[in-house]
């Protein structure tokens, strides 16, 4: 008690409020101070720079219209659909909180999506950043996981059909998928049992899962402090007397006001779509999922979601023909590995006998488990790029003119896998899948090399930033 | 940077077209202005009610949301509930699913939501699907109802309102076949009327119009409220996007 704050006795209320809880929970003071008032952020954030709190806020309205939703909805086969239909119908704005969470869901993934582009261009997930960047990619990966769970719950054709071509997926893993697809279903084929468990996934298991990554990718970007588009360390110039970064800004109040400006155009578009357009010409609501699940009557054309179609693109594009070019890649880089790589004579006998054995197991193994495993690698290859990435710049500014058509012509191949994965597959957009997949991976598996050639502009010692 | 991201839009929109045209006959236009017209939604109401709510369901719709397009339970109640029940029930019928695919040899989908299931991107909207769908019936002696439709073929319903419309007969033309001039192909011009219903074909349209109005409201009854209300929600957002955007210069103007 002898540490307590004193307030003398003619203090406003509010003093006295204020100094009450500083002197029994300093550490929300102490907080604040460090991530709030106290968090120097750099002053040249541009528009790459809003999708991060946007996607704070949305995480919030999903968990907040979920909470609603989850009042009204039966995760029950027999009646899943109608709790919905009741929910659009006879709950007291039932319809508003069913279209913000179904656009919400959407606006999730065009939010991350940006989010994750920024890092890209801008060299966020480099060094001291790289855990920041992995906790970011945990946090794509539930993300993708909880809007799959989500998908099932309205119990349409699309939500019944779509679980189950991805379940079987799983399946198609060698030795343990039929047990994994068994333990996932709940049953031996997607049914009231696969609902129920999908609903305690998507309502509890990863929004939890989810909270925590978000709170240590939040703790672990102020540790290090933010990166910023000229990729300058800010910490490297501090004021001699007050050691604060010459280019830094206290996070409140010039980004909480800053985001505010965000966070109010985000709704203006988010409204639009809500009140004018909730299904986005069957892109956000699928006209398909207005019907109920009829296990017995499979779909013309099945699709996943929007957000999922790139991914989907990479795994229809993995056919037998596929699975040979992957060998004579194999081949091509076991060659550059022994000629290049520097390897002692262990190490090069070691590589042969590595690709041997990968090339065997793509030989006997299904195409559709390499697709499900080119699938799960064009995600887990985000993991690894801070290790990938050898250009001795981090913003994509100061990087040599080219490399800034290499990035384009790679949002142009998402935008283009994304676009193939909703339509049904032909002879000749499978091969443009499968030229899209291969540039997708060379982006990555090739930017040790690529990205150290060409000529570097010199980076400034300080921000580049126009007063306004 | 900024004349990239510029060039990346453009290449991309001018570069997604509507998908491939599906087969089947084009979709006529639904006339969306009907959607504002309490009469023909009340019509449509009439219709639905009294020729398709025997074999179809709308079960997740009650009989009184239909005060929302200009009835009063009295009006519901007398006019429209022939099976007894409440006025707050839902509008669900006696026929058993599996009746229904033993005697059709499919169950008769709830229509509740049918306005918004049928929809295509390349085709048009559900309403569209409908309209077009319920005014293509035409005889066909090799079905078992005796009828086949242009926009379903082979389809299990009979034409339940042949009353309206009278009996018709697709009339084709042939022409060459696009993918290989050297065969011919039958293409669909048109109908004539074979024998002749209670109504017009200007009447039937208009009847078929109201009704698949009324289906498309059912499918969503909060829409017109819900357009309504996102015009003021975007005025307000509009107004607090300004006034913060100013509260932002505000603040970041000492930072230099």
């Amino acid at each position: 008690m002898a540490e307590f704050k004193e307030v003398s006795a003619d203090a406003p209320v509010s003093r006295k409020v204020t100094v009450w809880f500083e002197n029994r929970f300093p550490t929300a003071f102490a907080e604040y101070k460090k991530h709030m008032s106290e968090y120097y952020a750099p002053k040249n954030f541009n528009t790459w720079y809003f999708y991060g709190s946007l996607a704070l806020v949305v995480l919030v309205m999903q968990i907040v219209t979920g909470i609603f939703l989850t009042m009204h909805y039966k995760p029950d086969a027999s009646v899943a659909f109608a709790s919905v239909e009741y929910i659009m119908r006879d709950v007291p704005w039932g319809w508003l909180v069913r279209y913000m969470h179904s656009t919400g869901a959407s606006a999730f993934f065009i939010v991350v999506y940006l989010h994750m582009y920024r890092g890209l261009i801008y060299g966020s997930y480099r060094k001291p950043r790289e855990l920041v960047w992995i906790f970011g990619c945990a946090i794509f990966l539930c993300l993708m996981g909880e809007a799959f769970f989500g998908y099932l719950l309205p119990w349409g054709q699309m939500s019944y059909w779509g679980a189950q071509v991805i379940v079987n997926l799983f399946a198609a893993v060698p030795f343990v998928g039929e047990d994994l697809a068994l333990l996932i279903r709940g049953d031996y084929v997607v049914g009231d049992a696969t609902l129920n468990r999908f609903f305690a996934f998507h309502v509890i298991a990863i929004p939890l899962v989810l909270i925590g990554l978000v709170v240590a990718h939040l703790l672990a970007l102020h540790d290090v402090g933010s990166n910023n588009p000229d990729g300058v360390e800010i910490k490297a110039k501090k004021d001699p007397k007050t050691g604060i970064p010459l280019d830094g800004i206290p996070f409140h109040p010039y980004y909480t006001v800053h985001d505010i400006m965000g966070v109010a155009v985000f709704l203006f578009l988010f409204s639009a779509v809500v009140f004018f357009a909730p299904e986005l010409g069957g892109y956000f609501l699928e006209f398909n999922n207005f019907i109920p699940a009829d296990p017995l009557k499979t779909p013309a054309h099945i699709a996943p979601v929007w957000y999922f179609t790139p991914y989907y693109s990479m795994l229809r594009a993995t056919t037998d023909p596929m699975v040979n070019v992957f060998v004579v890649i194999v081949g091509l880089g076991t060659l550059a590995t022994l000629l290049k790589g520097g390897l002692s004579a262990a190490g090069k006998v070691a590589t042969v006998v590595a690709a041997l054995a990968i090339v065997f197991l793509l030989k006997t193994f299904d195409a559709k488990f390499w697709g499900v495993v080119v699938m799960g690698a064009a995600v887990l290859i985000l993991f690894v790029l801070p290790w990938l990435d050898r250009s001795p710049v981090k913003s994509i500014r100061y990087r040599p003119g080219w490399h800034k058509y290499v990035y384009g012509l790679f949002v142009i191949d998402f935008f283009v896998l994304g676009y193939l994965g909703i339509l049904p597959p032909t002879d000749a957009r499978t091969l443009v899948a499968q030229v899209g997949t291969l540039y997708y991976f060379a982006f990555f598996v090739l930017m040790p090399w690529w990205s150290q050639i060409g000529e570097f502009k010199a980076v400034p010692e300080r921000v580049t930033f126009q007063p306004h | 940077m900024k004349k990239i991201i510029l060039w990346l839009l453009l290449s991309l929109s001018a570069s997604i077209p509507a998908h491939a045209a599906s087969d089947g006959i084009a979709w006529d236009r639904f006339p969306t202005e009907r959607l504002n017209d309490l009469a023909a939604l009340q019509h449509g109401a009439k219709l639905f009610s009294n020729y398709c709510l025997n074999c179809h369901a709308a079960a997740y719709m009650r009989f009184n949301r239909m005060r929302d397009i200009g009835l009063n339970e009295e009006q519901i109640k007398k006019n429209l509930i022939f099976s007894g029940g409440k006025v707050g029930d839902t509008m669900t019928v006696a026929l058993d699913v599996n009746d229904g695919k033993d005697w059709f040899g499919a169950a008769p989908p709830d229509l509740t939501v049918i306005a918004r299931s049928r929809a295509d991107a390349s085709k048009g909207s559900g309403a569209d699907y409908l309209y077009t769908y319920l005014r293509t019936y035409y005889v066909d002696d090799t079905k078992a109802t005796g009828w086949n439709n242009m926009v379903f073929p082979s389809v299990a319903m009979p034409h339940v309102l042949w009353e309206l419309q009278g009996s018709q007969r697709p009339v084709f033309a042939e022409q060459a076949d696009p993918h290989d001039p050297a065969k011919k192909v039958q293409v669909f011009k048109g109908f004539e009327q074979v024998s002749p219903g209670t109504m017009t074909p200007a009447q039937y349209n208009e009847a078929v119009a109201d009704l698949v109005a009324y289906l498309q409201w059912m499918g969503e009854p909060v829409q017109a409220q819900r357009v309504r209300l996102g015009v003021w929600v975007l005025i307000f957002l509009g107004i607090f996007t300004v006034i913060a955007w100013r509260l932002n210069a505000a603040f970041w103007k000492d930072i230099k």
